[in-house]
């Protein structure tokens, strides 16, 4: 059960979070102009990576804000957490 | 006193009788005891029979890693409780239990004849003989596995017992109250350290509360006094918490801990006044000292299960602890010095003691001790045999060759009537590795030990391979300083005493001179498993541990194999000819000893088991006799019936009055969100199919959502209250996602829009009034309003008040009636609704309920989204191409309409169903065929609504099939058990293809 430090409010237990999967997958602006390959690879495609991994979560039952964090899978080691829209740090 | 309670201890009070019944028998014991230390002081070790053979069994140790003394707490059918280690349960009056997996009794056993039989029960003996022929599995398999496995019996009643949760953060956690753990607690709560020690027993202090021998000392005092002195002090400690009864179940990550404490199992029963029973701690800890401590091995020889036959501590904790003698002609086998501590405890008693020892020889001072004291020991030896058949009697041995690897010589036989074995210590090293730790193997001992690496956790004692008490004591506290961050403690010059062990010899599977295959060397007590098993799986071509472990089950009991895992890996490592340490160890999961349902539930039973939402209207359908379901957690109006009318009669009855005169729905459970802001148009326009934009204020519009996948997610009608302000609904079931969905793409994807959600489901009740006489209802209730088609058009919504108090009239449709929706502040909702049915009375209205709601929209084509979608629907899979906008560059979903899997055209679709027989009404659900002909049939679609329409007169379907679009007018067959059913396909919308009614 992670402790997390949610960046609006602090740390709070896992059970108030989940999880929204891969970070830094961006919508593509103009869908329509995208082959069904390329569709796919946005729609489907999440690398689930074993080790340091960029993900999408969200305060739920709390402050309700999106955030992202970098998580180490095979320890579950939380590096870093940071707002939507700012820079990943650096590995 | 019984015969076997040689001995007082401070820990038994013997002036307090306790009576209790085992097996329908009653016996007596003390307070203090334990039922396993009770039983054996009335001389009962057989406590009941193996799993796969059916093997007498005895109580073998005394503590959580009990194999065999797995008994039913509670007579009562009702409450009873299976899987409770005897050694575990502590001694109350009135306490009833029995053995567990026997029948018809302990002492004659049918399942034994598995015994007799076992050269035919090899390991993967389930898997291999129970595979075919497959039609044996309901009817003779299944039945005989479970009646002759029968782990214990559930209790067939809700549990009665009250439950608690509490949730606690701290500085330091201690796990284990043994010598070690007490050592940490005193450092850490000296050192202004917010602490809790946590221990299972109900006693601090481990197996040195009762180690009263001349090698072990601590300055200058035994062991034990010094412990208990040290204890004394710790209780006087204020910014410390002393948890006992309490044992960790689960270590997870960033030190999240859980523990469950017993507050009332070892309370005589009347003195438990409905109480709490248990309470599991939910304990964050900045930092953990897990000092857990170790177990003690058995040792693998020939019929090494017979009852007597004992772990080596737990014999010397019986007779120093609980004053009880296991024996009184005891032998111990061992291949270690720690067994020579319970030889020296016996012969001090005066009780006989005689040692068989696989070593060579070893001079350390408790040997030597033990020598002085006149015990015999055998060197050099091994077991080959034990005798006896409900309890042990005699044991053979022979000499071992010079490598260990065979017996030679003579059998020799002795008499005993109690067996203790010691294979040395394994560190009980769950914790550490359920937390995410790491295990190195330490060859000197054959052990697997912590891997430090967490910052916030340790591991101190014998649980890190400490098992000196010198290096405990000494190493616990150089550690717990260093992970503290303290620069001194009062046990820097603690001098310790004590025997140190220096000879060490180890063999997994002890040799004999009769064939491998007919030895029974028993390695999993609880699952039955045997050396001879491991080895047929590795001949078999299982390498992995896992593999090994799930084929012969070993170490799957509900011990998790705390006895039995290191000699299966031993046994593979041997055979296999490779390096234990390179085999790996299997996983320890939580929890660590099996947690009731009782104490992980807490209290979320009952009525507290989810939150119910009601809405304000609630208390008028109850006692309007309605019927509630529910719908997420809300509770919603079925259907109301009228004295004793079923749900079929009620549903007609209810439909025909909305179409005929008027109908009146609690339409509150709705999802509501308010969007307000410069860009909710433009937002809109991306969430919805359809477009938006040209919406005036004033007007309301259904709007279909997508998933980005294409499939329909939710669909509503939102209304434009102004320039800037929406107000949406969403199904009742969907309200939580679809808002969270929504916030999502707004912060995530769209943070450049100015829009602002808000959820106003509870804020609002809403009445809907159907009906062709809705429009008067409307009337009597808003005098002041015009409710003509020009003035107040279908697809509109007004502001108007009631008493003063503002309201918002939509006129909307989910029916296909003339229909209208008012919103009111909830705390006025209840009064809204009963002036409703005020207004309505001269016109007969009918609250109607879901179902009637599900059947009259089902007449009129429209879908539940969830009912007859089910998230592999597209819009042009529902027919509903028309919401689709084509001019709209984008919207959620939009690119996946034509991916090449959404244009197939077999995909399913929806259509409608007529039966060829009217009054027959198809069941949801069942599958649709074309050809009942074709083997196999092909299924090529599901009913997903259906019902007898009382406005049709006939019965009435929705159903998704394969190329349903092209099918109108074709016959299908919907196959039932005994009959098949003709139906025909037909557009989807029932009545009313016109619309006439909306504007009746
Ligand atoms: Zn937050």
């Amino acid at each position: 059960m992670f402790l997390i430090n949610c960046p609006y409010c602090g740390e709070r237990d896992q059970s108030e979070f989940s999880c929204g999967g891969e970070a830094h997958i961006i919508r593509p602006k103009q869908p329509t102009e995208l082959s069904d390959d390329q569709w796919a690879e946005y729609l489907f495609m999440r690398k689930n990576i074993k080790g340091v991994q960029f993900e999408r979560w969200n305060h739920a039952h709390g402050c309700r804000k999106w955030f992202n964090m970098v998580r180490d899978t095979k320890n579950d080691k939380i590096h870093a957490v940071y707002k939507m829209g700012e820079k990943p740090p650096v590995e | 006193m019984t015969k076997y309670r040689v001995n007082k201890t401070k820990h038994v009070d013997q002036t307090k009788t306790i009576s209790f019944d085992f097996d329908g028998k009653s016996y007596h014991g003390f307070e203090g005891d334990t039922l396993a230390s009770a039983l054996l002081a009335n001389g009962v070790h057989l406590v009941g029979r193996s799993f796969k053979y059916h093997r007498p069994r005895g109580i073998m140790s005394s503590g959580s890693e009990e194999p065999n003394a797995i008994c039913q707490v509670n007579e009562d059918t009702d409450l009873t409780e299976p899987n409770v280690r005897a050694t575990e349960i502590e001694l109350y009056e009135g306490l009833k239990a029995s053995s567990q997996n026997c029948w018809p009794s302990v002492k004659f056993d049918i399942g034994g004849i598995n015994n007799f039989i076992s050269p035919f029960i090899p390991a993967g003996f389930y898997y291999k003989t129970f595979m075919w022929p497959k039609s044996f599995w309901k009817k003779i398999y299944e039945p005989l596995i479970r009646w002759s496995a029968g782990l214990g019996k559930s209790p067939t009643k809700p549990d009665p017992e009250l439950y608690d949760h509490k949730h606690v953060h701290c500085d330091v956690l201690i796990i284990g109250g043994g010598i070690s753990g007490i050592i940490a607690s005193k450092i850490s709560a000296k050192n202004n350290l917010k602490t809790i020690l946590i221990e299972d027993k109900n006693i601090l202090g481990g197996s040195t509360i009762f180690q009263k021998n001349e090698n072990y000392k601590i300055n200058n005092k035994y062991s034990s006094e010094w412990l208990n002195e040290e204890i004394a002090e710790l209780k006087k400690l204020d910014n410390l918490t002393i948890k006992t009864r309490t044992s960790l179940a689960a270590y997870h990550s960033y030190n999240y801990l859980l523990a469950k404490e017993n507050i009332s199992d070892h309370l005589p029963l009347e003195k438990r006044n409905g109480d709490i029973r248990q309470r599991l701690w939910k304990i964050r800890a900045d930092k953990v000292i897990v000092a857990t401590g170790a177990i003690e091995r058995p040792l693998v020889f020939n019929n090494n299960d017979r009852p007597g036959i004992m772990l080596s501590n737990s014999v010397k904790k019986y007779l120093d602890f609980y004053g009880v003698s296991c024996g009184f002609n005891n032998v111990i086998f061992t291949n270690n010095d720690s067994a020579y501590e319970t030889a020296v405890s016996f012969k001090e008693k005066g009780i006989s003691v005689e040692i068989i020892d696989i070593r060579k020889k070893s001079n350390s001072k408790i040997v030597k001790n033990a020598e002085k004291l006149g015990v015999k020991i055998y060197w050099n030896s091994t077991i080959v045999n034990t005798l006896g058949h409900r309890k042990i009697n005699s044991i053979e041995i022979m000499n071992l060759s010079e490598d260990g690897s065979n017996v030679v010589g003579d059998k020799k036989r002795i008499k005993c009537d109690c067996l203790a074995i010691s294979g040395g210590w394994t560190p009980m090293v769950h914790m550490h590795t359920q937390s995410g730790g790491k295990l190195d193997f330490r060859e000197i001992d054959q052990t697997f030990i912590p891997n430090e690496i967490d910052e916030n956790h340790i591991n101190v004692g014998s649980c890190n391979g400490d098992f000196e008490l010198e290096d405990i004591i000494k190493n616990t506290n150089n550690k717990v300083k260093n992970f503290l961050k303290v620069s001194e403690s009062e046990f820097d010059n603690t001098s310790v005493l004590n025997s140190k062990e220096l000879d060490k010899r180890n063999i997994w599977l002890l040799p004999n001179f009769i064939s491998e295959g007919k030895c029974k060397s028993f390695i999993d007590f609880q699952n039955d498993s045997t050396a001879k098993d491991i080895k047929l799986a590795l001949r078999e071509g299982f390498k992995s541990i896992e593999h090994v472990k799930r084929y012969t089950t070993t170490g799957m009991a509900t011990d998790q194999g705390k006895l039995s895992n290191m000699h299966a890996l031993g046994i593979i490592a041997d055979t296999a000819g490779v390096k234990m340490g390179t085999l790996g160890t299997t996983t320890f999961r939580p929890p660590f000893t099996p947690l009731t349902f009782g104490s992980i539930v807490g209290r979320s039973v009952g009525k507290f088991f989810d939150t119910i939402r009601r809405t304000s209207i609630h208390e008028w359908h109850s006692q309007n006799n309605a019927k509630f379901e529910n719908v997420g957690q809300w509770k919603r109006p079925w259907y109301y019936p009228i004295n004793d009318e079923g749900l079929h009669d009620a549903v007609q009855r209810e439909s025909k009055a909305a179409r005929d005169s008027a109908g009146i729905l609690d339409a509150s459970t709705l999802g509501k969100i308010d969007i307000q802001g410069t860009d909710a148009s433009e937002f809109l326009n991306r969430v919805y199919t359809n477009a938006w934009s040209k919406l005036g204020i004033g007007k309301c519009r259904y709007g279909l959502m997508l998933n980005e996948d294409g499939m329909v997610y939710d669909d509503g009608v939102t209304t434009r209250l102004g320039e800037n302000h929406y107000l949406m609904t969403t199904t009742t079931g969907g309200a939580a996602n679809v808002l969270s969905k929504l916030e999502d793409y707004l912060q995530t994807e769209w943070p450049e829009l100015d829009v602002y959600l808000t959820s106003v489901t509870d804020h609002y009740s809403t009445a809907s009034i159907c009906g062709p006489n809705s429009k008067k209802i409307l009337k009597k209730i808003f005098p002041d309003k015009d409710f003509s088609d020009d003035a107040f058009p279908h697809m509109s919504y007004q502001n108007g008040k009631i008493d003063e108090i503002n309201c918002r009239i939509m006129r909307i449709s989910f029916t296909g009636e003339l229909s209208y929706e008012i919103n009111i502040e909830s705390k006025y909702g209840k009064s809204l609704w009963e002036k409703c049915i005020e207004a309505g009375k001269e016109f007969k209205i009918t609250p109607y309920g879901t179902e009637t709601m599900h059947l009259l929209r089902a007449e009129k084509g429209f879908i539940i989204v969830g009912q007859d979608t089910d998230g592999t629907m597209t819009p042009i899979d529902l027919q509903m191409d028309w919401i689709v906008s084509k001019k709209k560059y984008d919207f959620i979903g939009k690119r996946s309409l034509y991916r090449s899997d959404t244009i197939r055209e077999d995909r399913k679709q929806l259509v409608g169903l007529l039966t060829d027989d009217p009054n027959e009404v198809l069941e949801e659900g069942a599958q649709i065929v074309s050809d009942i002909n074709k083997k196999p049939i092909e299924m090529i679609g599901h009913v997903t609504s259906s019902y007898f329409s009382p406005n049709l007169n006939k019965s009435i379907a929705l159903a998704v099939v394969k190329s349903g679009k092209k099918m109108n007018g074709q016959k299908l067959i919907v196959p039932m058990e005994n009959k098949n059913i003709n139906v025909i396909v037909s557009d989807s919308v029932f009545l009313d293809k016109e619309n006439k009614r909306i504007n009746a």
